[in-house]
């Protein structure tokens, strides 16, 4: 499977990568590179195998219904760009928001 | 019940299905130790996992899986046990993780049934497709800054329910009925406290429109509606929006709407530049969810007489219609309330306090019946002392007035005013006697034929016994004494 | 006397229970040796305060009797993908620039309870993705050994400064982690010791996460012995992570010098590859004769789906992957590029935030998984994953434990095999089987190559056997007997205390 400039831009999105006009091609063929050797996998009977969700075949802890976090709005906002304290809320822990260019709905 | 469009190709029927997304009742979120609280201040109840700090990882929280597999028992749904949490991938500024975790292709609970009751007494089967436990995401502020939006991550990672319907809705009323069912029998799980003010249950709902008898065609899906006021309006809307489409030769297109309650109308959402692709794989920090049947077995033994089974029961043990029935049922405290007053006493005198005084007192009052200043037992003791004799029925509602204001019991009101009915044959014989003494005109009245002259000296009597005096006998008196 | 930050855990640890020097002695030689190393640029963050505050606290420890165990005292070096409580973490990319997390995770606060001194945070593949640890944008890491003409080589990647911090002297032991190889083949590239524990022994919490389904931590040492010793301290059940299992902490170091008479070692043939450089091959045989000669028995096993697991691992860790680093939005932590619209501004700062490398994978991954690819892709790399299990299981129904060659050549120069992503994923097809299959492994120095390269030898067990993995490894380095160093660095003194 070849991966054009158009299949490019579209995974671009969907992921959120800006990539420069001039870089699609590159990228594009390096995709489709990759792409066509893992597709040596097809080779493989997988009739009647089921898909691995996890090598971990245990039973996996679960958490009890306790409140053990939160309160910590200082430290959750700590490393964010332009937070904005909530009204009241300058002293730290009182809450903030963390802030994204508008959005219009 | 038919609910049709006429167009000028014909009758228009409307196909409806509804995604309830229901917040599930837990102190803790369903992959972090942070509290579920509503109105906490912003981002004060969020972990590091609900911000999605590096590193951080979920580990679900028993008791969500344990109130989704209750609510799958009492949807009478097939319990799959063994479920698998995946991601659903996208950017949005209240996505801190950009995926959500949910369940996709292997859900907790499979299909299930709900019966609505219809207003004319009669029930209607809807099909549950599915019921998944997913992540709740954050919430978006736009109107507080110009340039900015505002993110608070306090609703991120709260558990979800989503509640799939089958297209099985044919009305807007069915779609309403529906909703209110849902959340009457969540509520009587505690599972959800069904509080859709405070966006605790909250509906997408699908809408197309056919000829009777056709295929389904084009759906539309109008994104979170919060009431079941508007759930209706917005169906009637966009089905009407639909048929106009197809009448005038255009198509109806998949999208999704929003519903705009002040304009009373759906409009699509803003189109994206590409469509969702979600991308769904199992989440691998989070190994297959696998219940013991045991485990099953354990939280059907805590799930509640349901309310179609209550209404059975009052139908047969107390000769109820199925609408009384119904009316009863549909709030769990209500159904408890009647129950307490009806056992051991008259089922339609029950009823008729029930539904009638106390309703109308207590949504004068704004209260719910749980915190009823006349508790049920009391309400029981003031049927009770009209059954005996005690007071009239007519000072039976004074008296459920008094103590509507006081919390007081009913006897302590009929005796502290001293309202008990006079059942003494020979003290109400006084009164008849002075009455007719006082009265002898219109007494030969009566003895010459002149009968309608009877009810005036009951009147006469009950005023001179302040209303206390047991009607029937001073009739009965009257009659005895002026007969000859 | 051997240099400080030369001695190996175990001798460092006898030296401080003997009272022969101080924690705080040998972690100044450390931190002398991480200022004159600072050529390798192994190290991100340098944290010689912490360091000095923790060795003090040791000896106060020690001094009162207190000693926390083997680790107590020891100075290692953490890999930059371990958050680490108020002190810069950044994966190695510029979309983390200034992100200081409020917590320590789970394998570093071990080590810390365990009394192990942080050095600093060591640089690394941007968010792991790389086998030469050339995609750092910190910048790449000098292999401490120079190839012919003292050309600088690749130490190897993801952990290649942890990698060149231990081989460079630079310090006793570091933790790294290992998706596809990370531990493994950065220590054979460098002449050390690399261990990746079966997935679920170690806590992933606080790691930033790479392909969540693969990544593990492990140590990598200059001895067996320390391998054993630091994973001690690493490993254990924490509730805080889903994946985490629920076992005790073994004994590691029980069957170290028991030798390997009697034991079962599978050769998996399907590891011989066509072009395959002789001398490669010509260790591995070495390397049955080692063990046969201790009085092993080797057998010949199949693993059918061996060449399968390397194109399943690149749609696997790069679909994972691709979801992982969605969080890094510009909203709450790192760099926000400004962008007038919400999808502008994650569109601008994803865009200069990753390097080329990690956009490749995260773009490879989003599209395996997008719609109409994923039945295709990656669902069927899931089921090959299975069968590449299953082959494991059958063939350790007959053995113990498998040997294979660590990587299929020796270090190479910076600069190679950039242009080829596939070339340079071949570098990881012996490591990546054992990966996919959650399996502990370890790679344990053996020889060098014509250049004087060294060359490491890979060693497989089962699932929560590393006793017996240790073992064998143990064997397999006093039969190598490799005690190679890197030659003198060029433009640097040799650091440290002597």
């Amino acid at each position: 499977m070849s991966l054009d400039k158009d299949t490019i831009r579209k995974i671009a999105f969907l992921a959120r990568i800006r990539v420069p006009e001039d870089a699609l091609d590159g990228l594009a063929g390096e995709l489709s590179n990759i792409i066509g050797w893992v597709e040596q996998l097809n080779e493989v009977d997988t009739e009647g195998v089921e898909p691995m969700t996890s090598v971990a075949d245990m039973d996996w802890p679960r958490r009890d219904d306790e409140i053990t976090d939160g309160g910590r709005a200082q430290d959750i906002l700590a490393n964010a760009t332009d937070p904005e304290p909530a009204p009241g809320g300058e002293d730290g822990n009182g809450g903030g928001f963390f802030t994204v260019p508008k959005v219009v709905e | 019940m038919t609910y049709l469009i006429s167009g000028e190709s014909g009758d228009w029927e409307v196909v409806i299905g509804l995604e309830i997304h229901a917040q599930i009742v837990s102190e803790a979120k369903l992959f972090s130790g942070a509290a579920t609280a509503f109105g906490a201040a912003p981002n004060t109840q969020v972990s590091l996992v609900d911000a999605a700090m590096p590193g951080m990882l979920p580990v679900i929280n028993e008791h969500c899986v344990a109130q989704a597999v209750k609510t799958g028992l009492g949807l009478k749904a097939k319990i799959n046990l063994h479920s698998v949490f995946e991601r659903k991938n996208y950017f949005y500024a209240d996505l801190p993780q950009g995926y959500q975790i949910s369940q996709y292709a292997e859900p907790i609970v499979g299909e299930g049934t709900v019966i609505l009751d219809m207003p004319d007494g009669e029930t209607r089967e809807i099909g549950i497709e599915r019921l998944h436990m997913e992540q709740d995401a954050g919430k978006s502020l736009h109107d507080q800054d110009p340039k900015r939006s505002f993110i608070d991550l306090n609703r991120s990672g709260i558990a979800l329910m989503e509640i799939v319907s089958k297209p099985d809705l044919r009305t807007p009323e069915e779609a309403g009925i529906y909703l209110r069912k849902i959340r009457t029998i969540l509520r009587y799980l505690h599972t959800c406290d069904g509080n859709m003010e405070e966006g605790s249950m909250r509906a997408d709902v699908n809408v197309s429109v056919r000829h009777p008898g056709e295929d389904l065609r084009t759906r539309t899906e109008i994104k979170n509606v919060n009431s079941v006021r508007f759930v209706m309006q917005a169906i009637e809307y966009e089905a009407e929006r639909q048929v106009e489409a197809y009448e005038s030769g255009e198509d109806v297109v998949q999208e999704t709407r929003q519903f705009d309650s002040t304009k009373g109308e759906t409009r699509p959402m803003r189109a994206k530049e590409f469509a969702h692709d979600y991308r769904y794989f199992p989440d691998p920090d989070l190994l297959p969810l696998v219940l013991s049947q045991d485990l099953v077995d354990h939280i059907a033994t805590l799930i509640p007489e349901m309310p179609d089974e209550i209404k059975q029961r009052f139908m047969a043990d107390f000769g109820l219609s199925a609408n009384d029935s119904g009316v009863l049922v549909a709030d769990m405290d209500t159904a408890d309330y009647f129950e307490e007053v009806a056992n051991g006493r008259d089922p339609k005198q029950a009823v008729n306090w029930v539904t009638g005084n106390l309703f109308g007192a207590l949504k004068k009052a704004g209260l719910p019946i749980a915190e009823s200043p006349v508790p049920p037992e009391s309400l029981g003791e003031l049927l009770d002392l009209v059954e005996d004799g005690t007071i009239s029925g007519r000072m039976a509602k004074e008296v459920f007035e008094e103590m509507m204001a006081t919390g007081k019991d009913a006897a302590d009101i009929v005796e502290e005013q001293g309202l008990e009915q006079i059942t003494d044959g020979a003290e109400i014989e006084a009164f008849v006697d002075r009455v007719i003494a006082e009265n002898q005109d219109q007494a030969a009245d009566v003895r010459n034929g002149k009968e309608k002259t009877i009810g005036w000296f009951v009147g006469q009597v009950m005023q001179a016994t302040g209303g206390k005096a047991n009607p029937k006998m001073v009739n009965e008196l009257l009659r005895k004494k002026l007969s000859g | 006397m051997t240099a400080f930050p030369e001695l190996s855990i175990a001798a460092a640890g006898k030296g401080l229970e003997a009272g022969d020097f101080t924690a705080e002695e040998l972690t100044r030689a450390c931190i002398e040796a991480l200022e004159s190393g600072r050529d390798l640029n192994a190290f991100i963050t340098e944290t010689p305060d912490i360091a000095l505050d923790r060795a003090k606290a040791s000896d106060a420890r020690r001094a009162d009797g207190r000693a926390a165990g083997p680790m107590d005292g020891i100075p290692i070096a953490i890999k930059d993908l371990f958050c680490t409580e108020g002190v810069l973490t950044t994966a190695g990319s510029h979309i983390l620039d200034g992100f200081t997390p409020a917590y320590e995770s789970t394998v570093s606060a071990n080590l810390k309870d365990s009394g192990a001194v942080m050095l600093g945070k060591t640089n690394l593949d941007e968010f792991a993705m790389g086998s030469a640890n050339v995609t750092s944008y910190y910048g790449p890491v000098k292999n401490p050994w120079k190839g012919p003409g003292g050309k600088d080589l690749v130490p190897g990647g993801s952990s290649g400064g942890s990698a060149a911090a231990v081989a460079g002297g630079l310090c006793p032991g570091a933790i790294g982690t290992d998706t596809g190889g990370s531990i493994r083949q950065p220590a054979s590239f460098c002449g050390i010791v690399g261990m990746k524990p079966t997935y679920g022994r170690c806590s992933r919490w606080g790691i930033v996460a790479f392909a969540s389904s693969l990544d593990q931590a492990g140590p990598l040492t200059r001895t067996v012995e320390d391998a054993a010793i630091m994973l001690g301290a690493m490993a254990g059940h924490d509730a805080k992570d889903s994946t985490s299992a629920p076992i005790d902490v073994a004994d590691f170091s029980a069957g170290l010098g028991e030798g390997v008479k009697g034991m079962k070692v599978g050769i998996p043939k399907e590891y011989t590859l066509d072009g395959m450089p002789a001398e490669v091959e010509a260790l591995w045989r070495q390397g049955m004769d080692w063990l046969k000669g201790q009085g092993a028995e080797c057998i010949d096993v199949s693993l059918p789906h061996t060449k399968y697991a390397l194109p399943a691992y690149y749609i696997v860790a790069p679909a994972e992957a691709s979801s992982n680093l969605a969080r890094y939005d510009g909203v709450r932590y790192g760099l926000r590029v400004e962008g007038s619209t919400l999808d502008d501004m994650y569109e601008a700062t994803r865009g200069e935030g990753f390097g080329d490398e990690v956009r490749r994978r995260v773009l490879i991954g989003t599209y395996v998984l997008s719609a109409g690819y994923y039945d295709a892709y990656y669902r069927q790399a899931q089921k090959v994953r299975t069968l590449i299990a299953r082959d494991f299981t059958e063939a350790f129904e007959q053995v113990d434990v498998l040997l294979t060659p660590t990587a299929p050549s020796a270090a190479f120069a910076i600069g190679e095999k950039m242009d080829d992503p596939v070339a340079m994923y071949l570098n990881d097809v012996f490591t990546v089987p054992a990966s996919m299959a959650g399996l502990p492994a370890i790679s344990v120095p053996a020889g060098l190559d014509g250049d004087g390269l060294p060359l490491g030898l890979h060693l497989i067990a089962k699932p929560f056997d590393e006793v017996t993995l240790f073992r064998a490894a143990s064997a397999l380095e006093q039969a190598a007997g490799f005690d190679a160093k890197p030659g003198a660095r060029p433009s640097t003194p040799q650091g440290g205390a002597s």
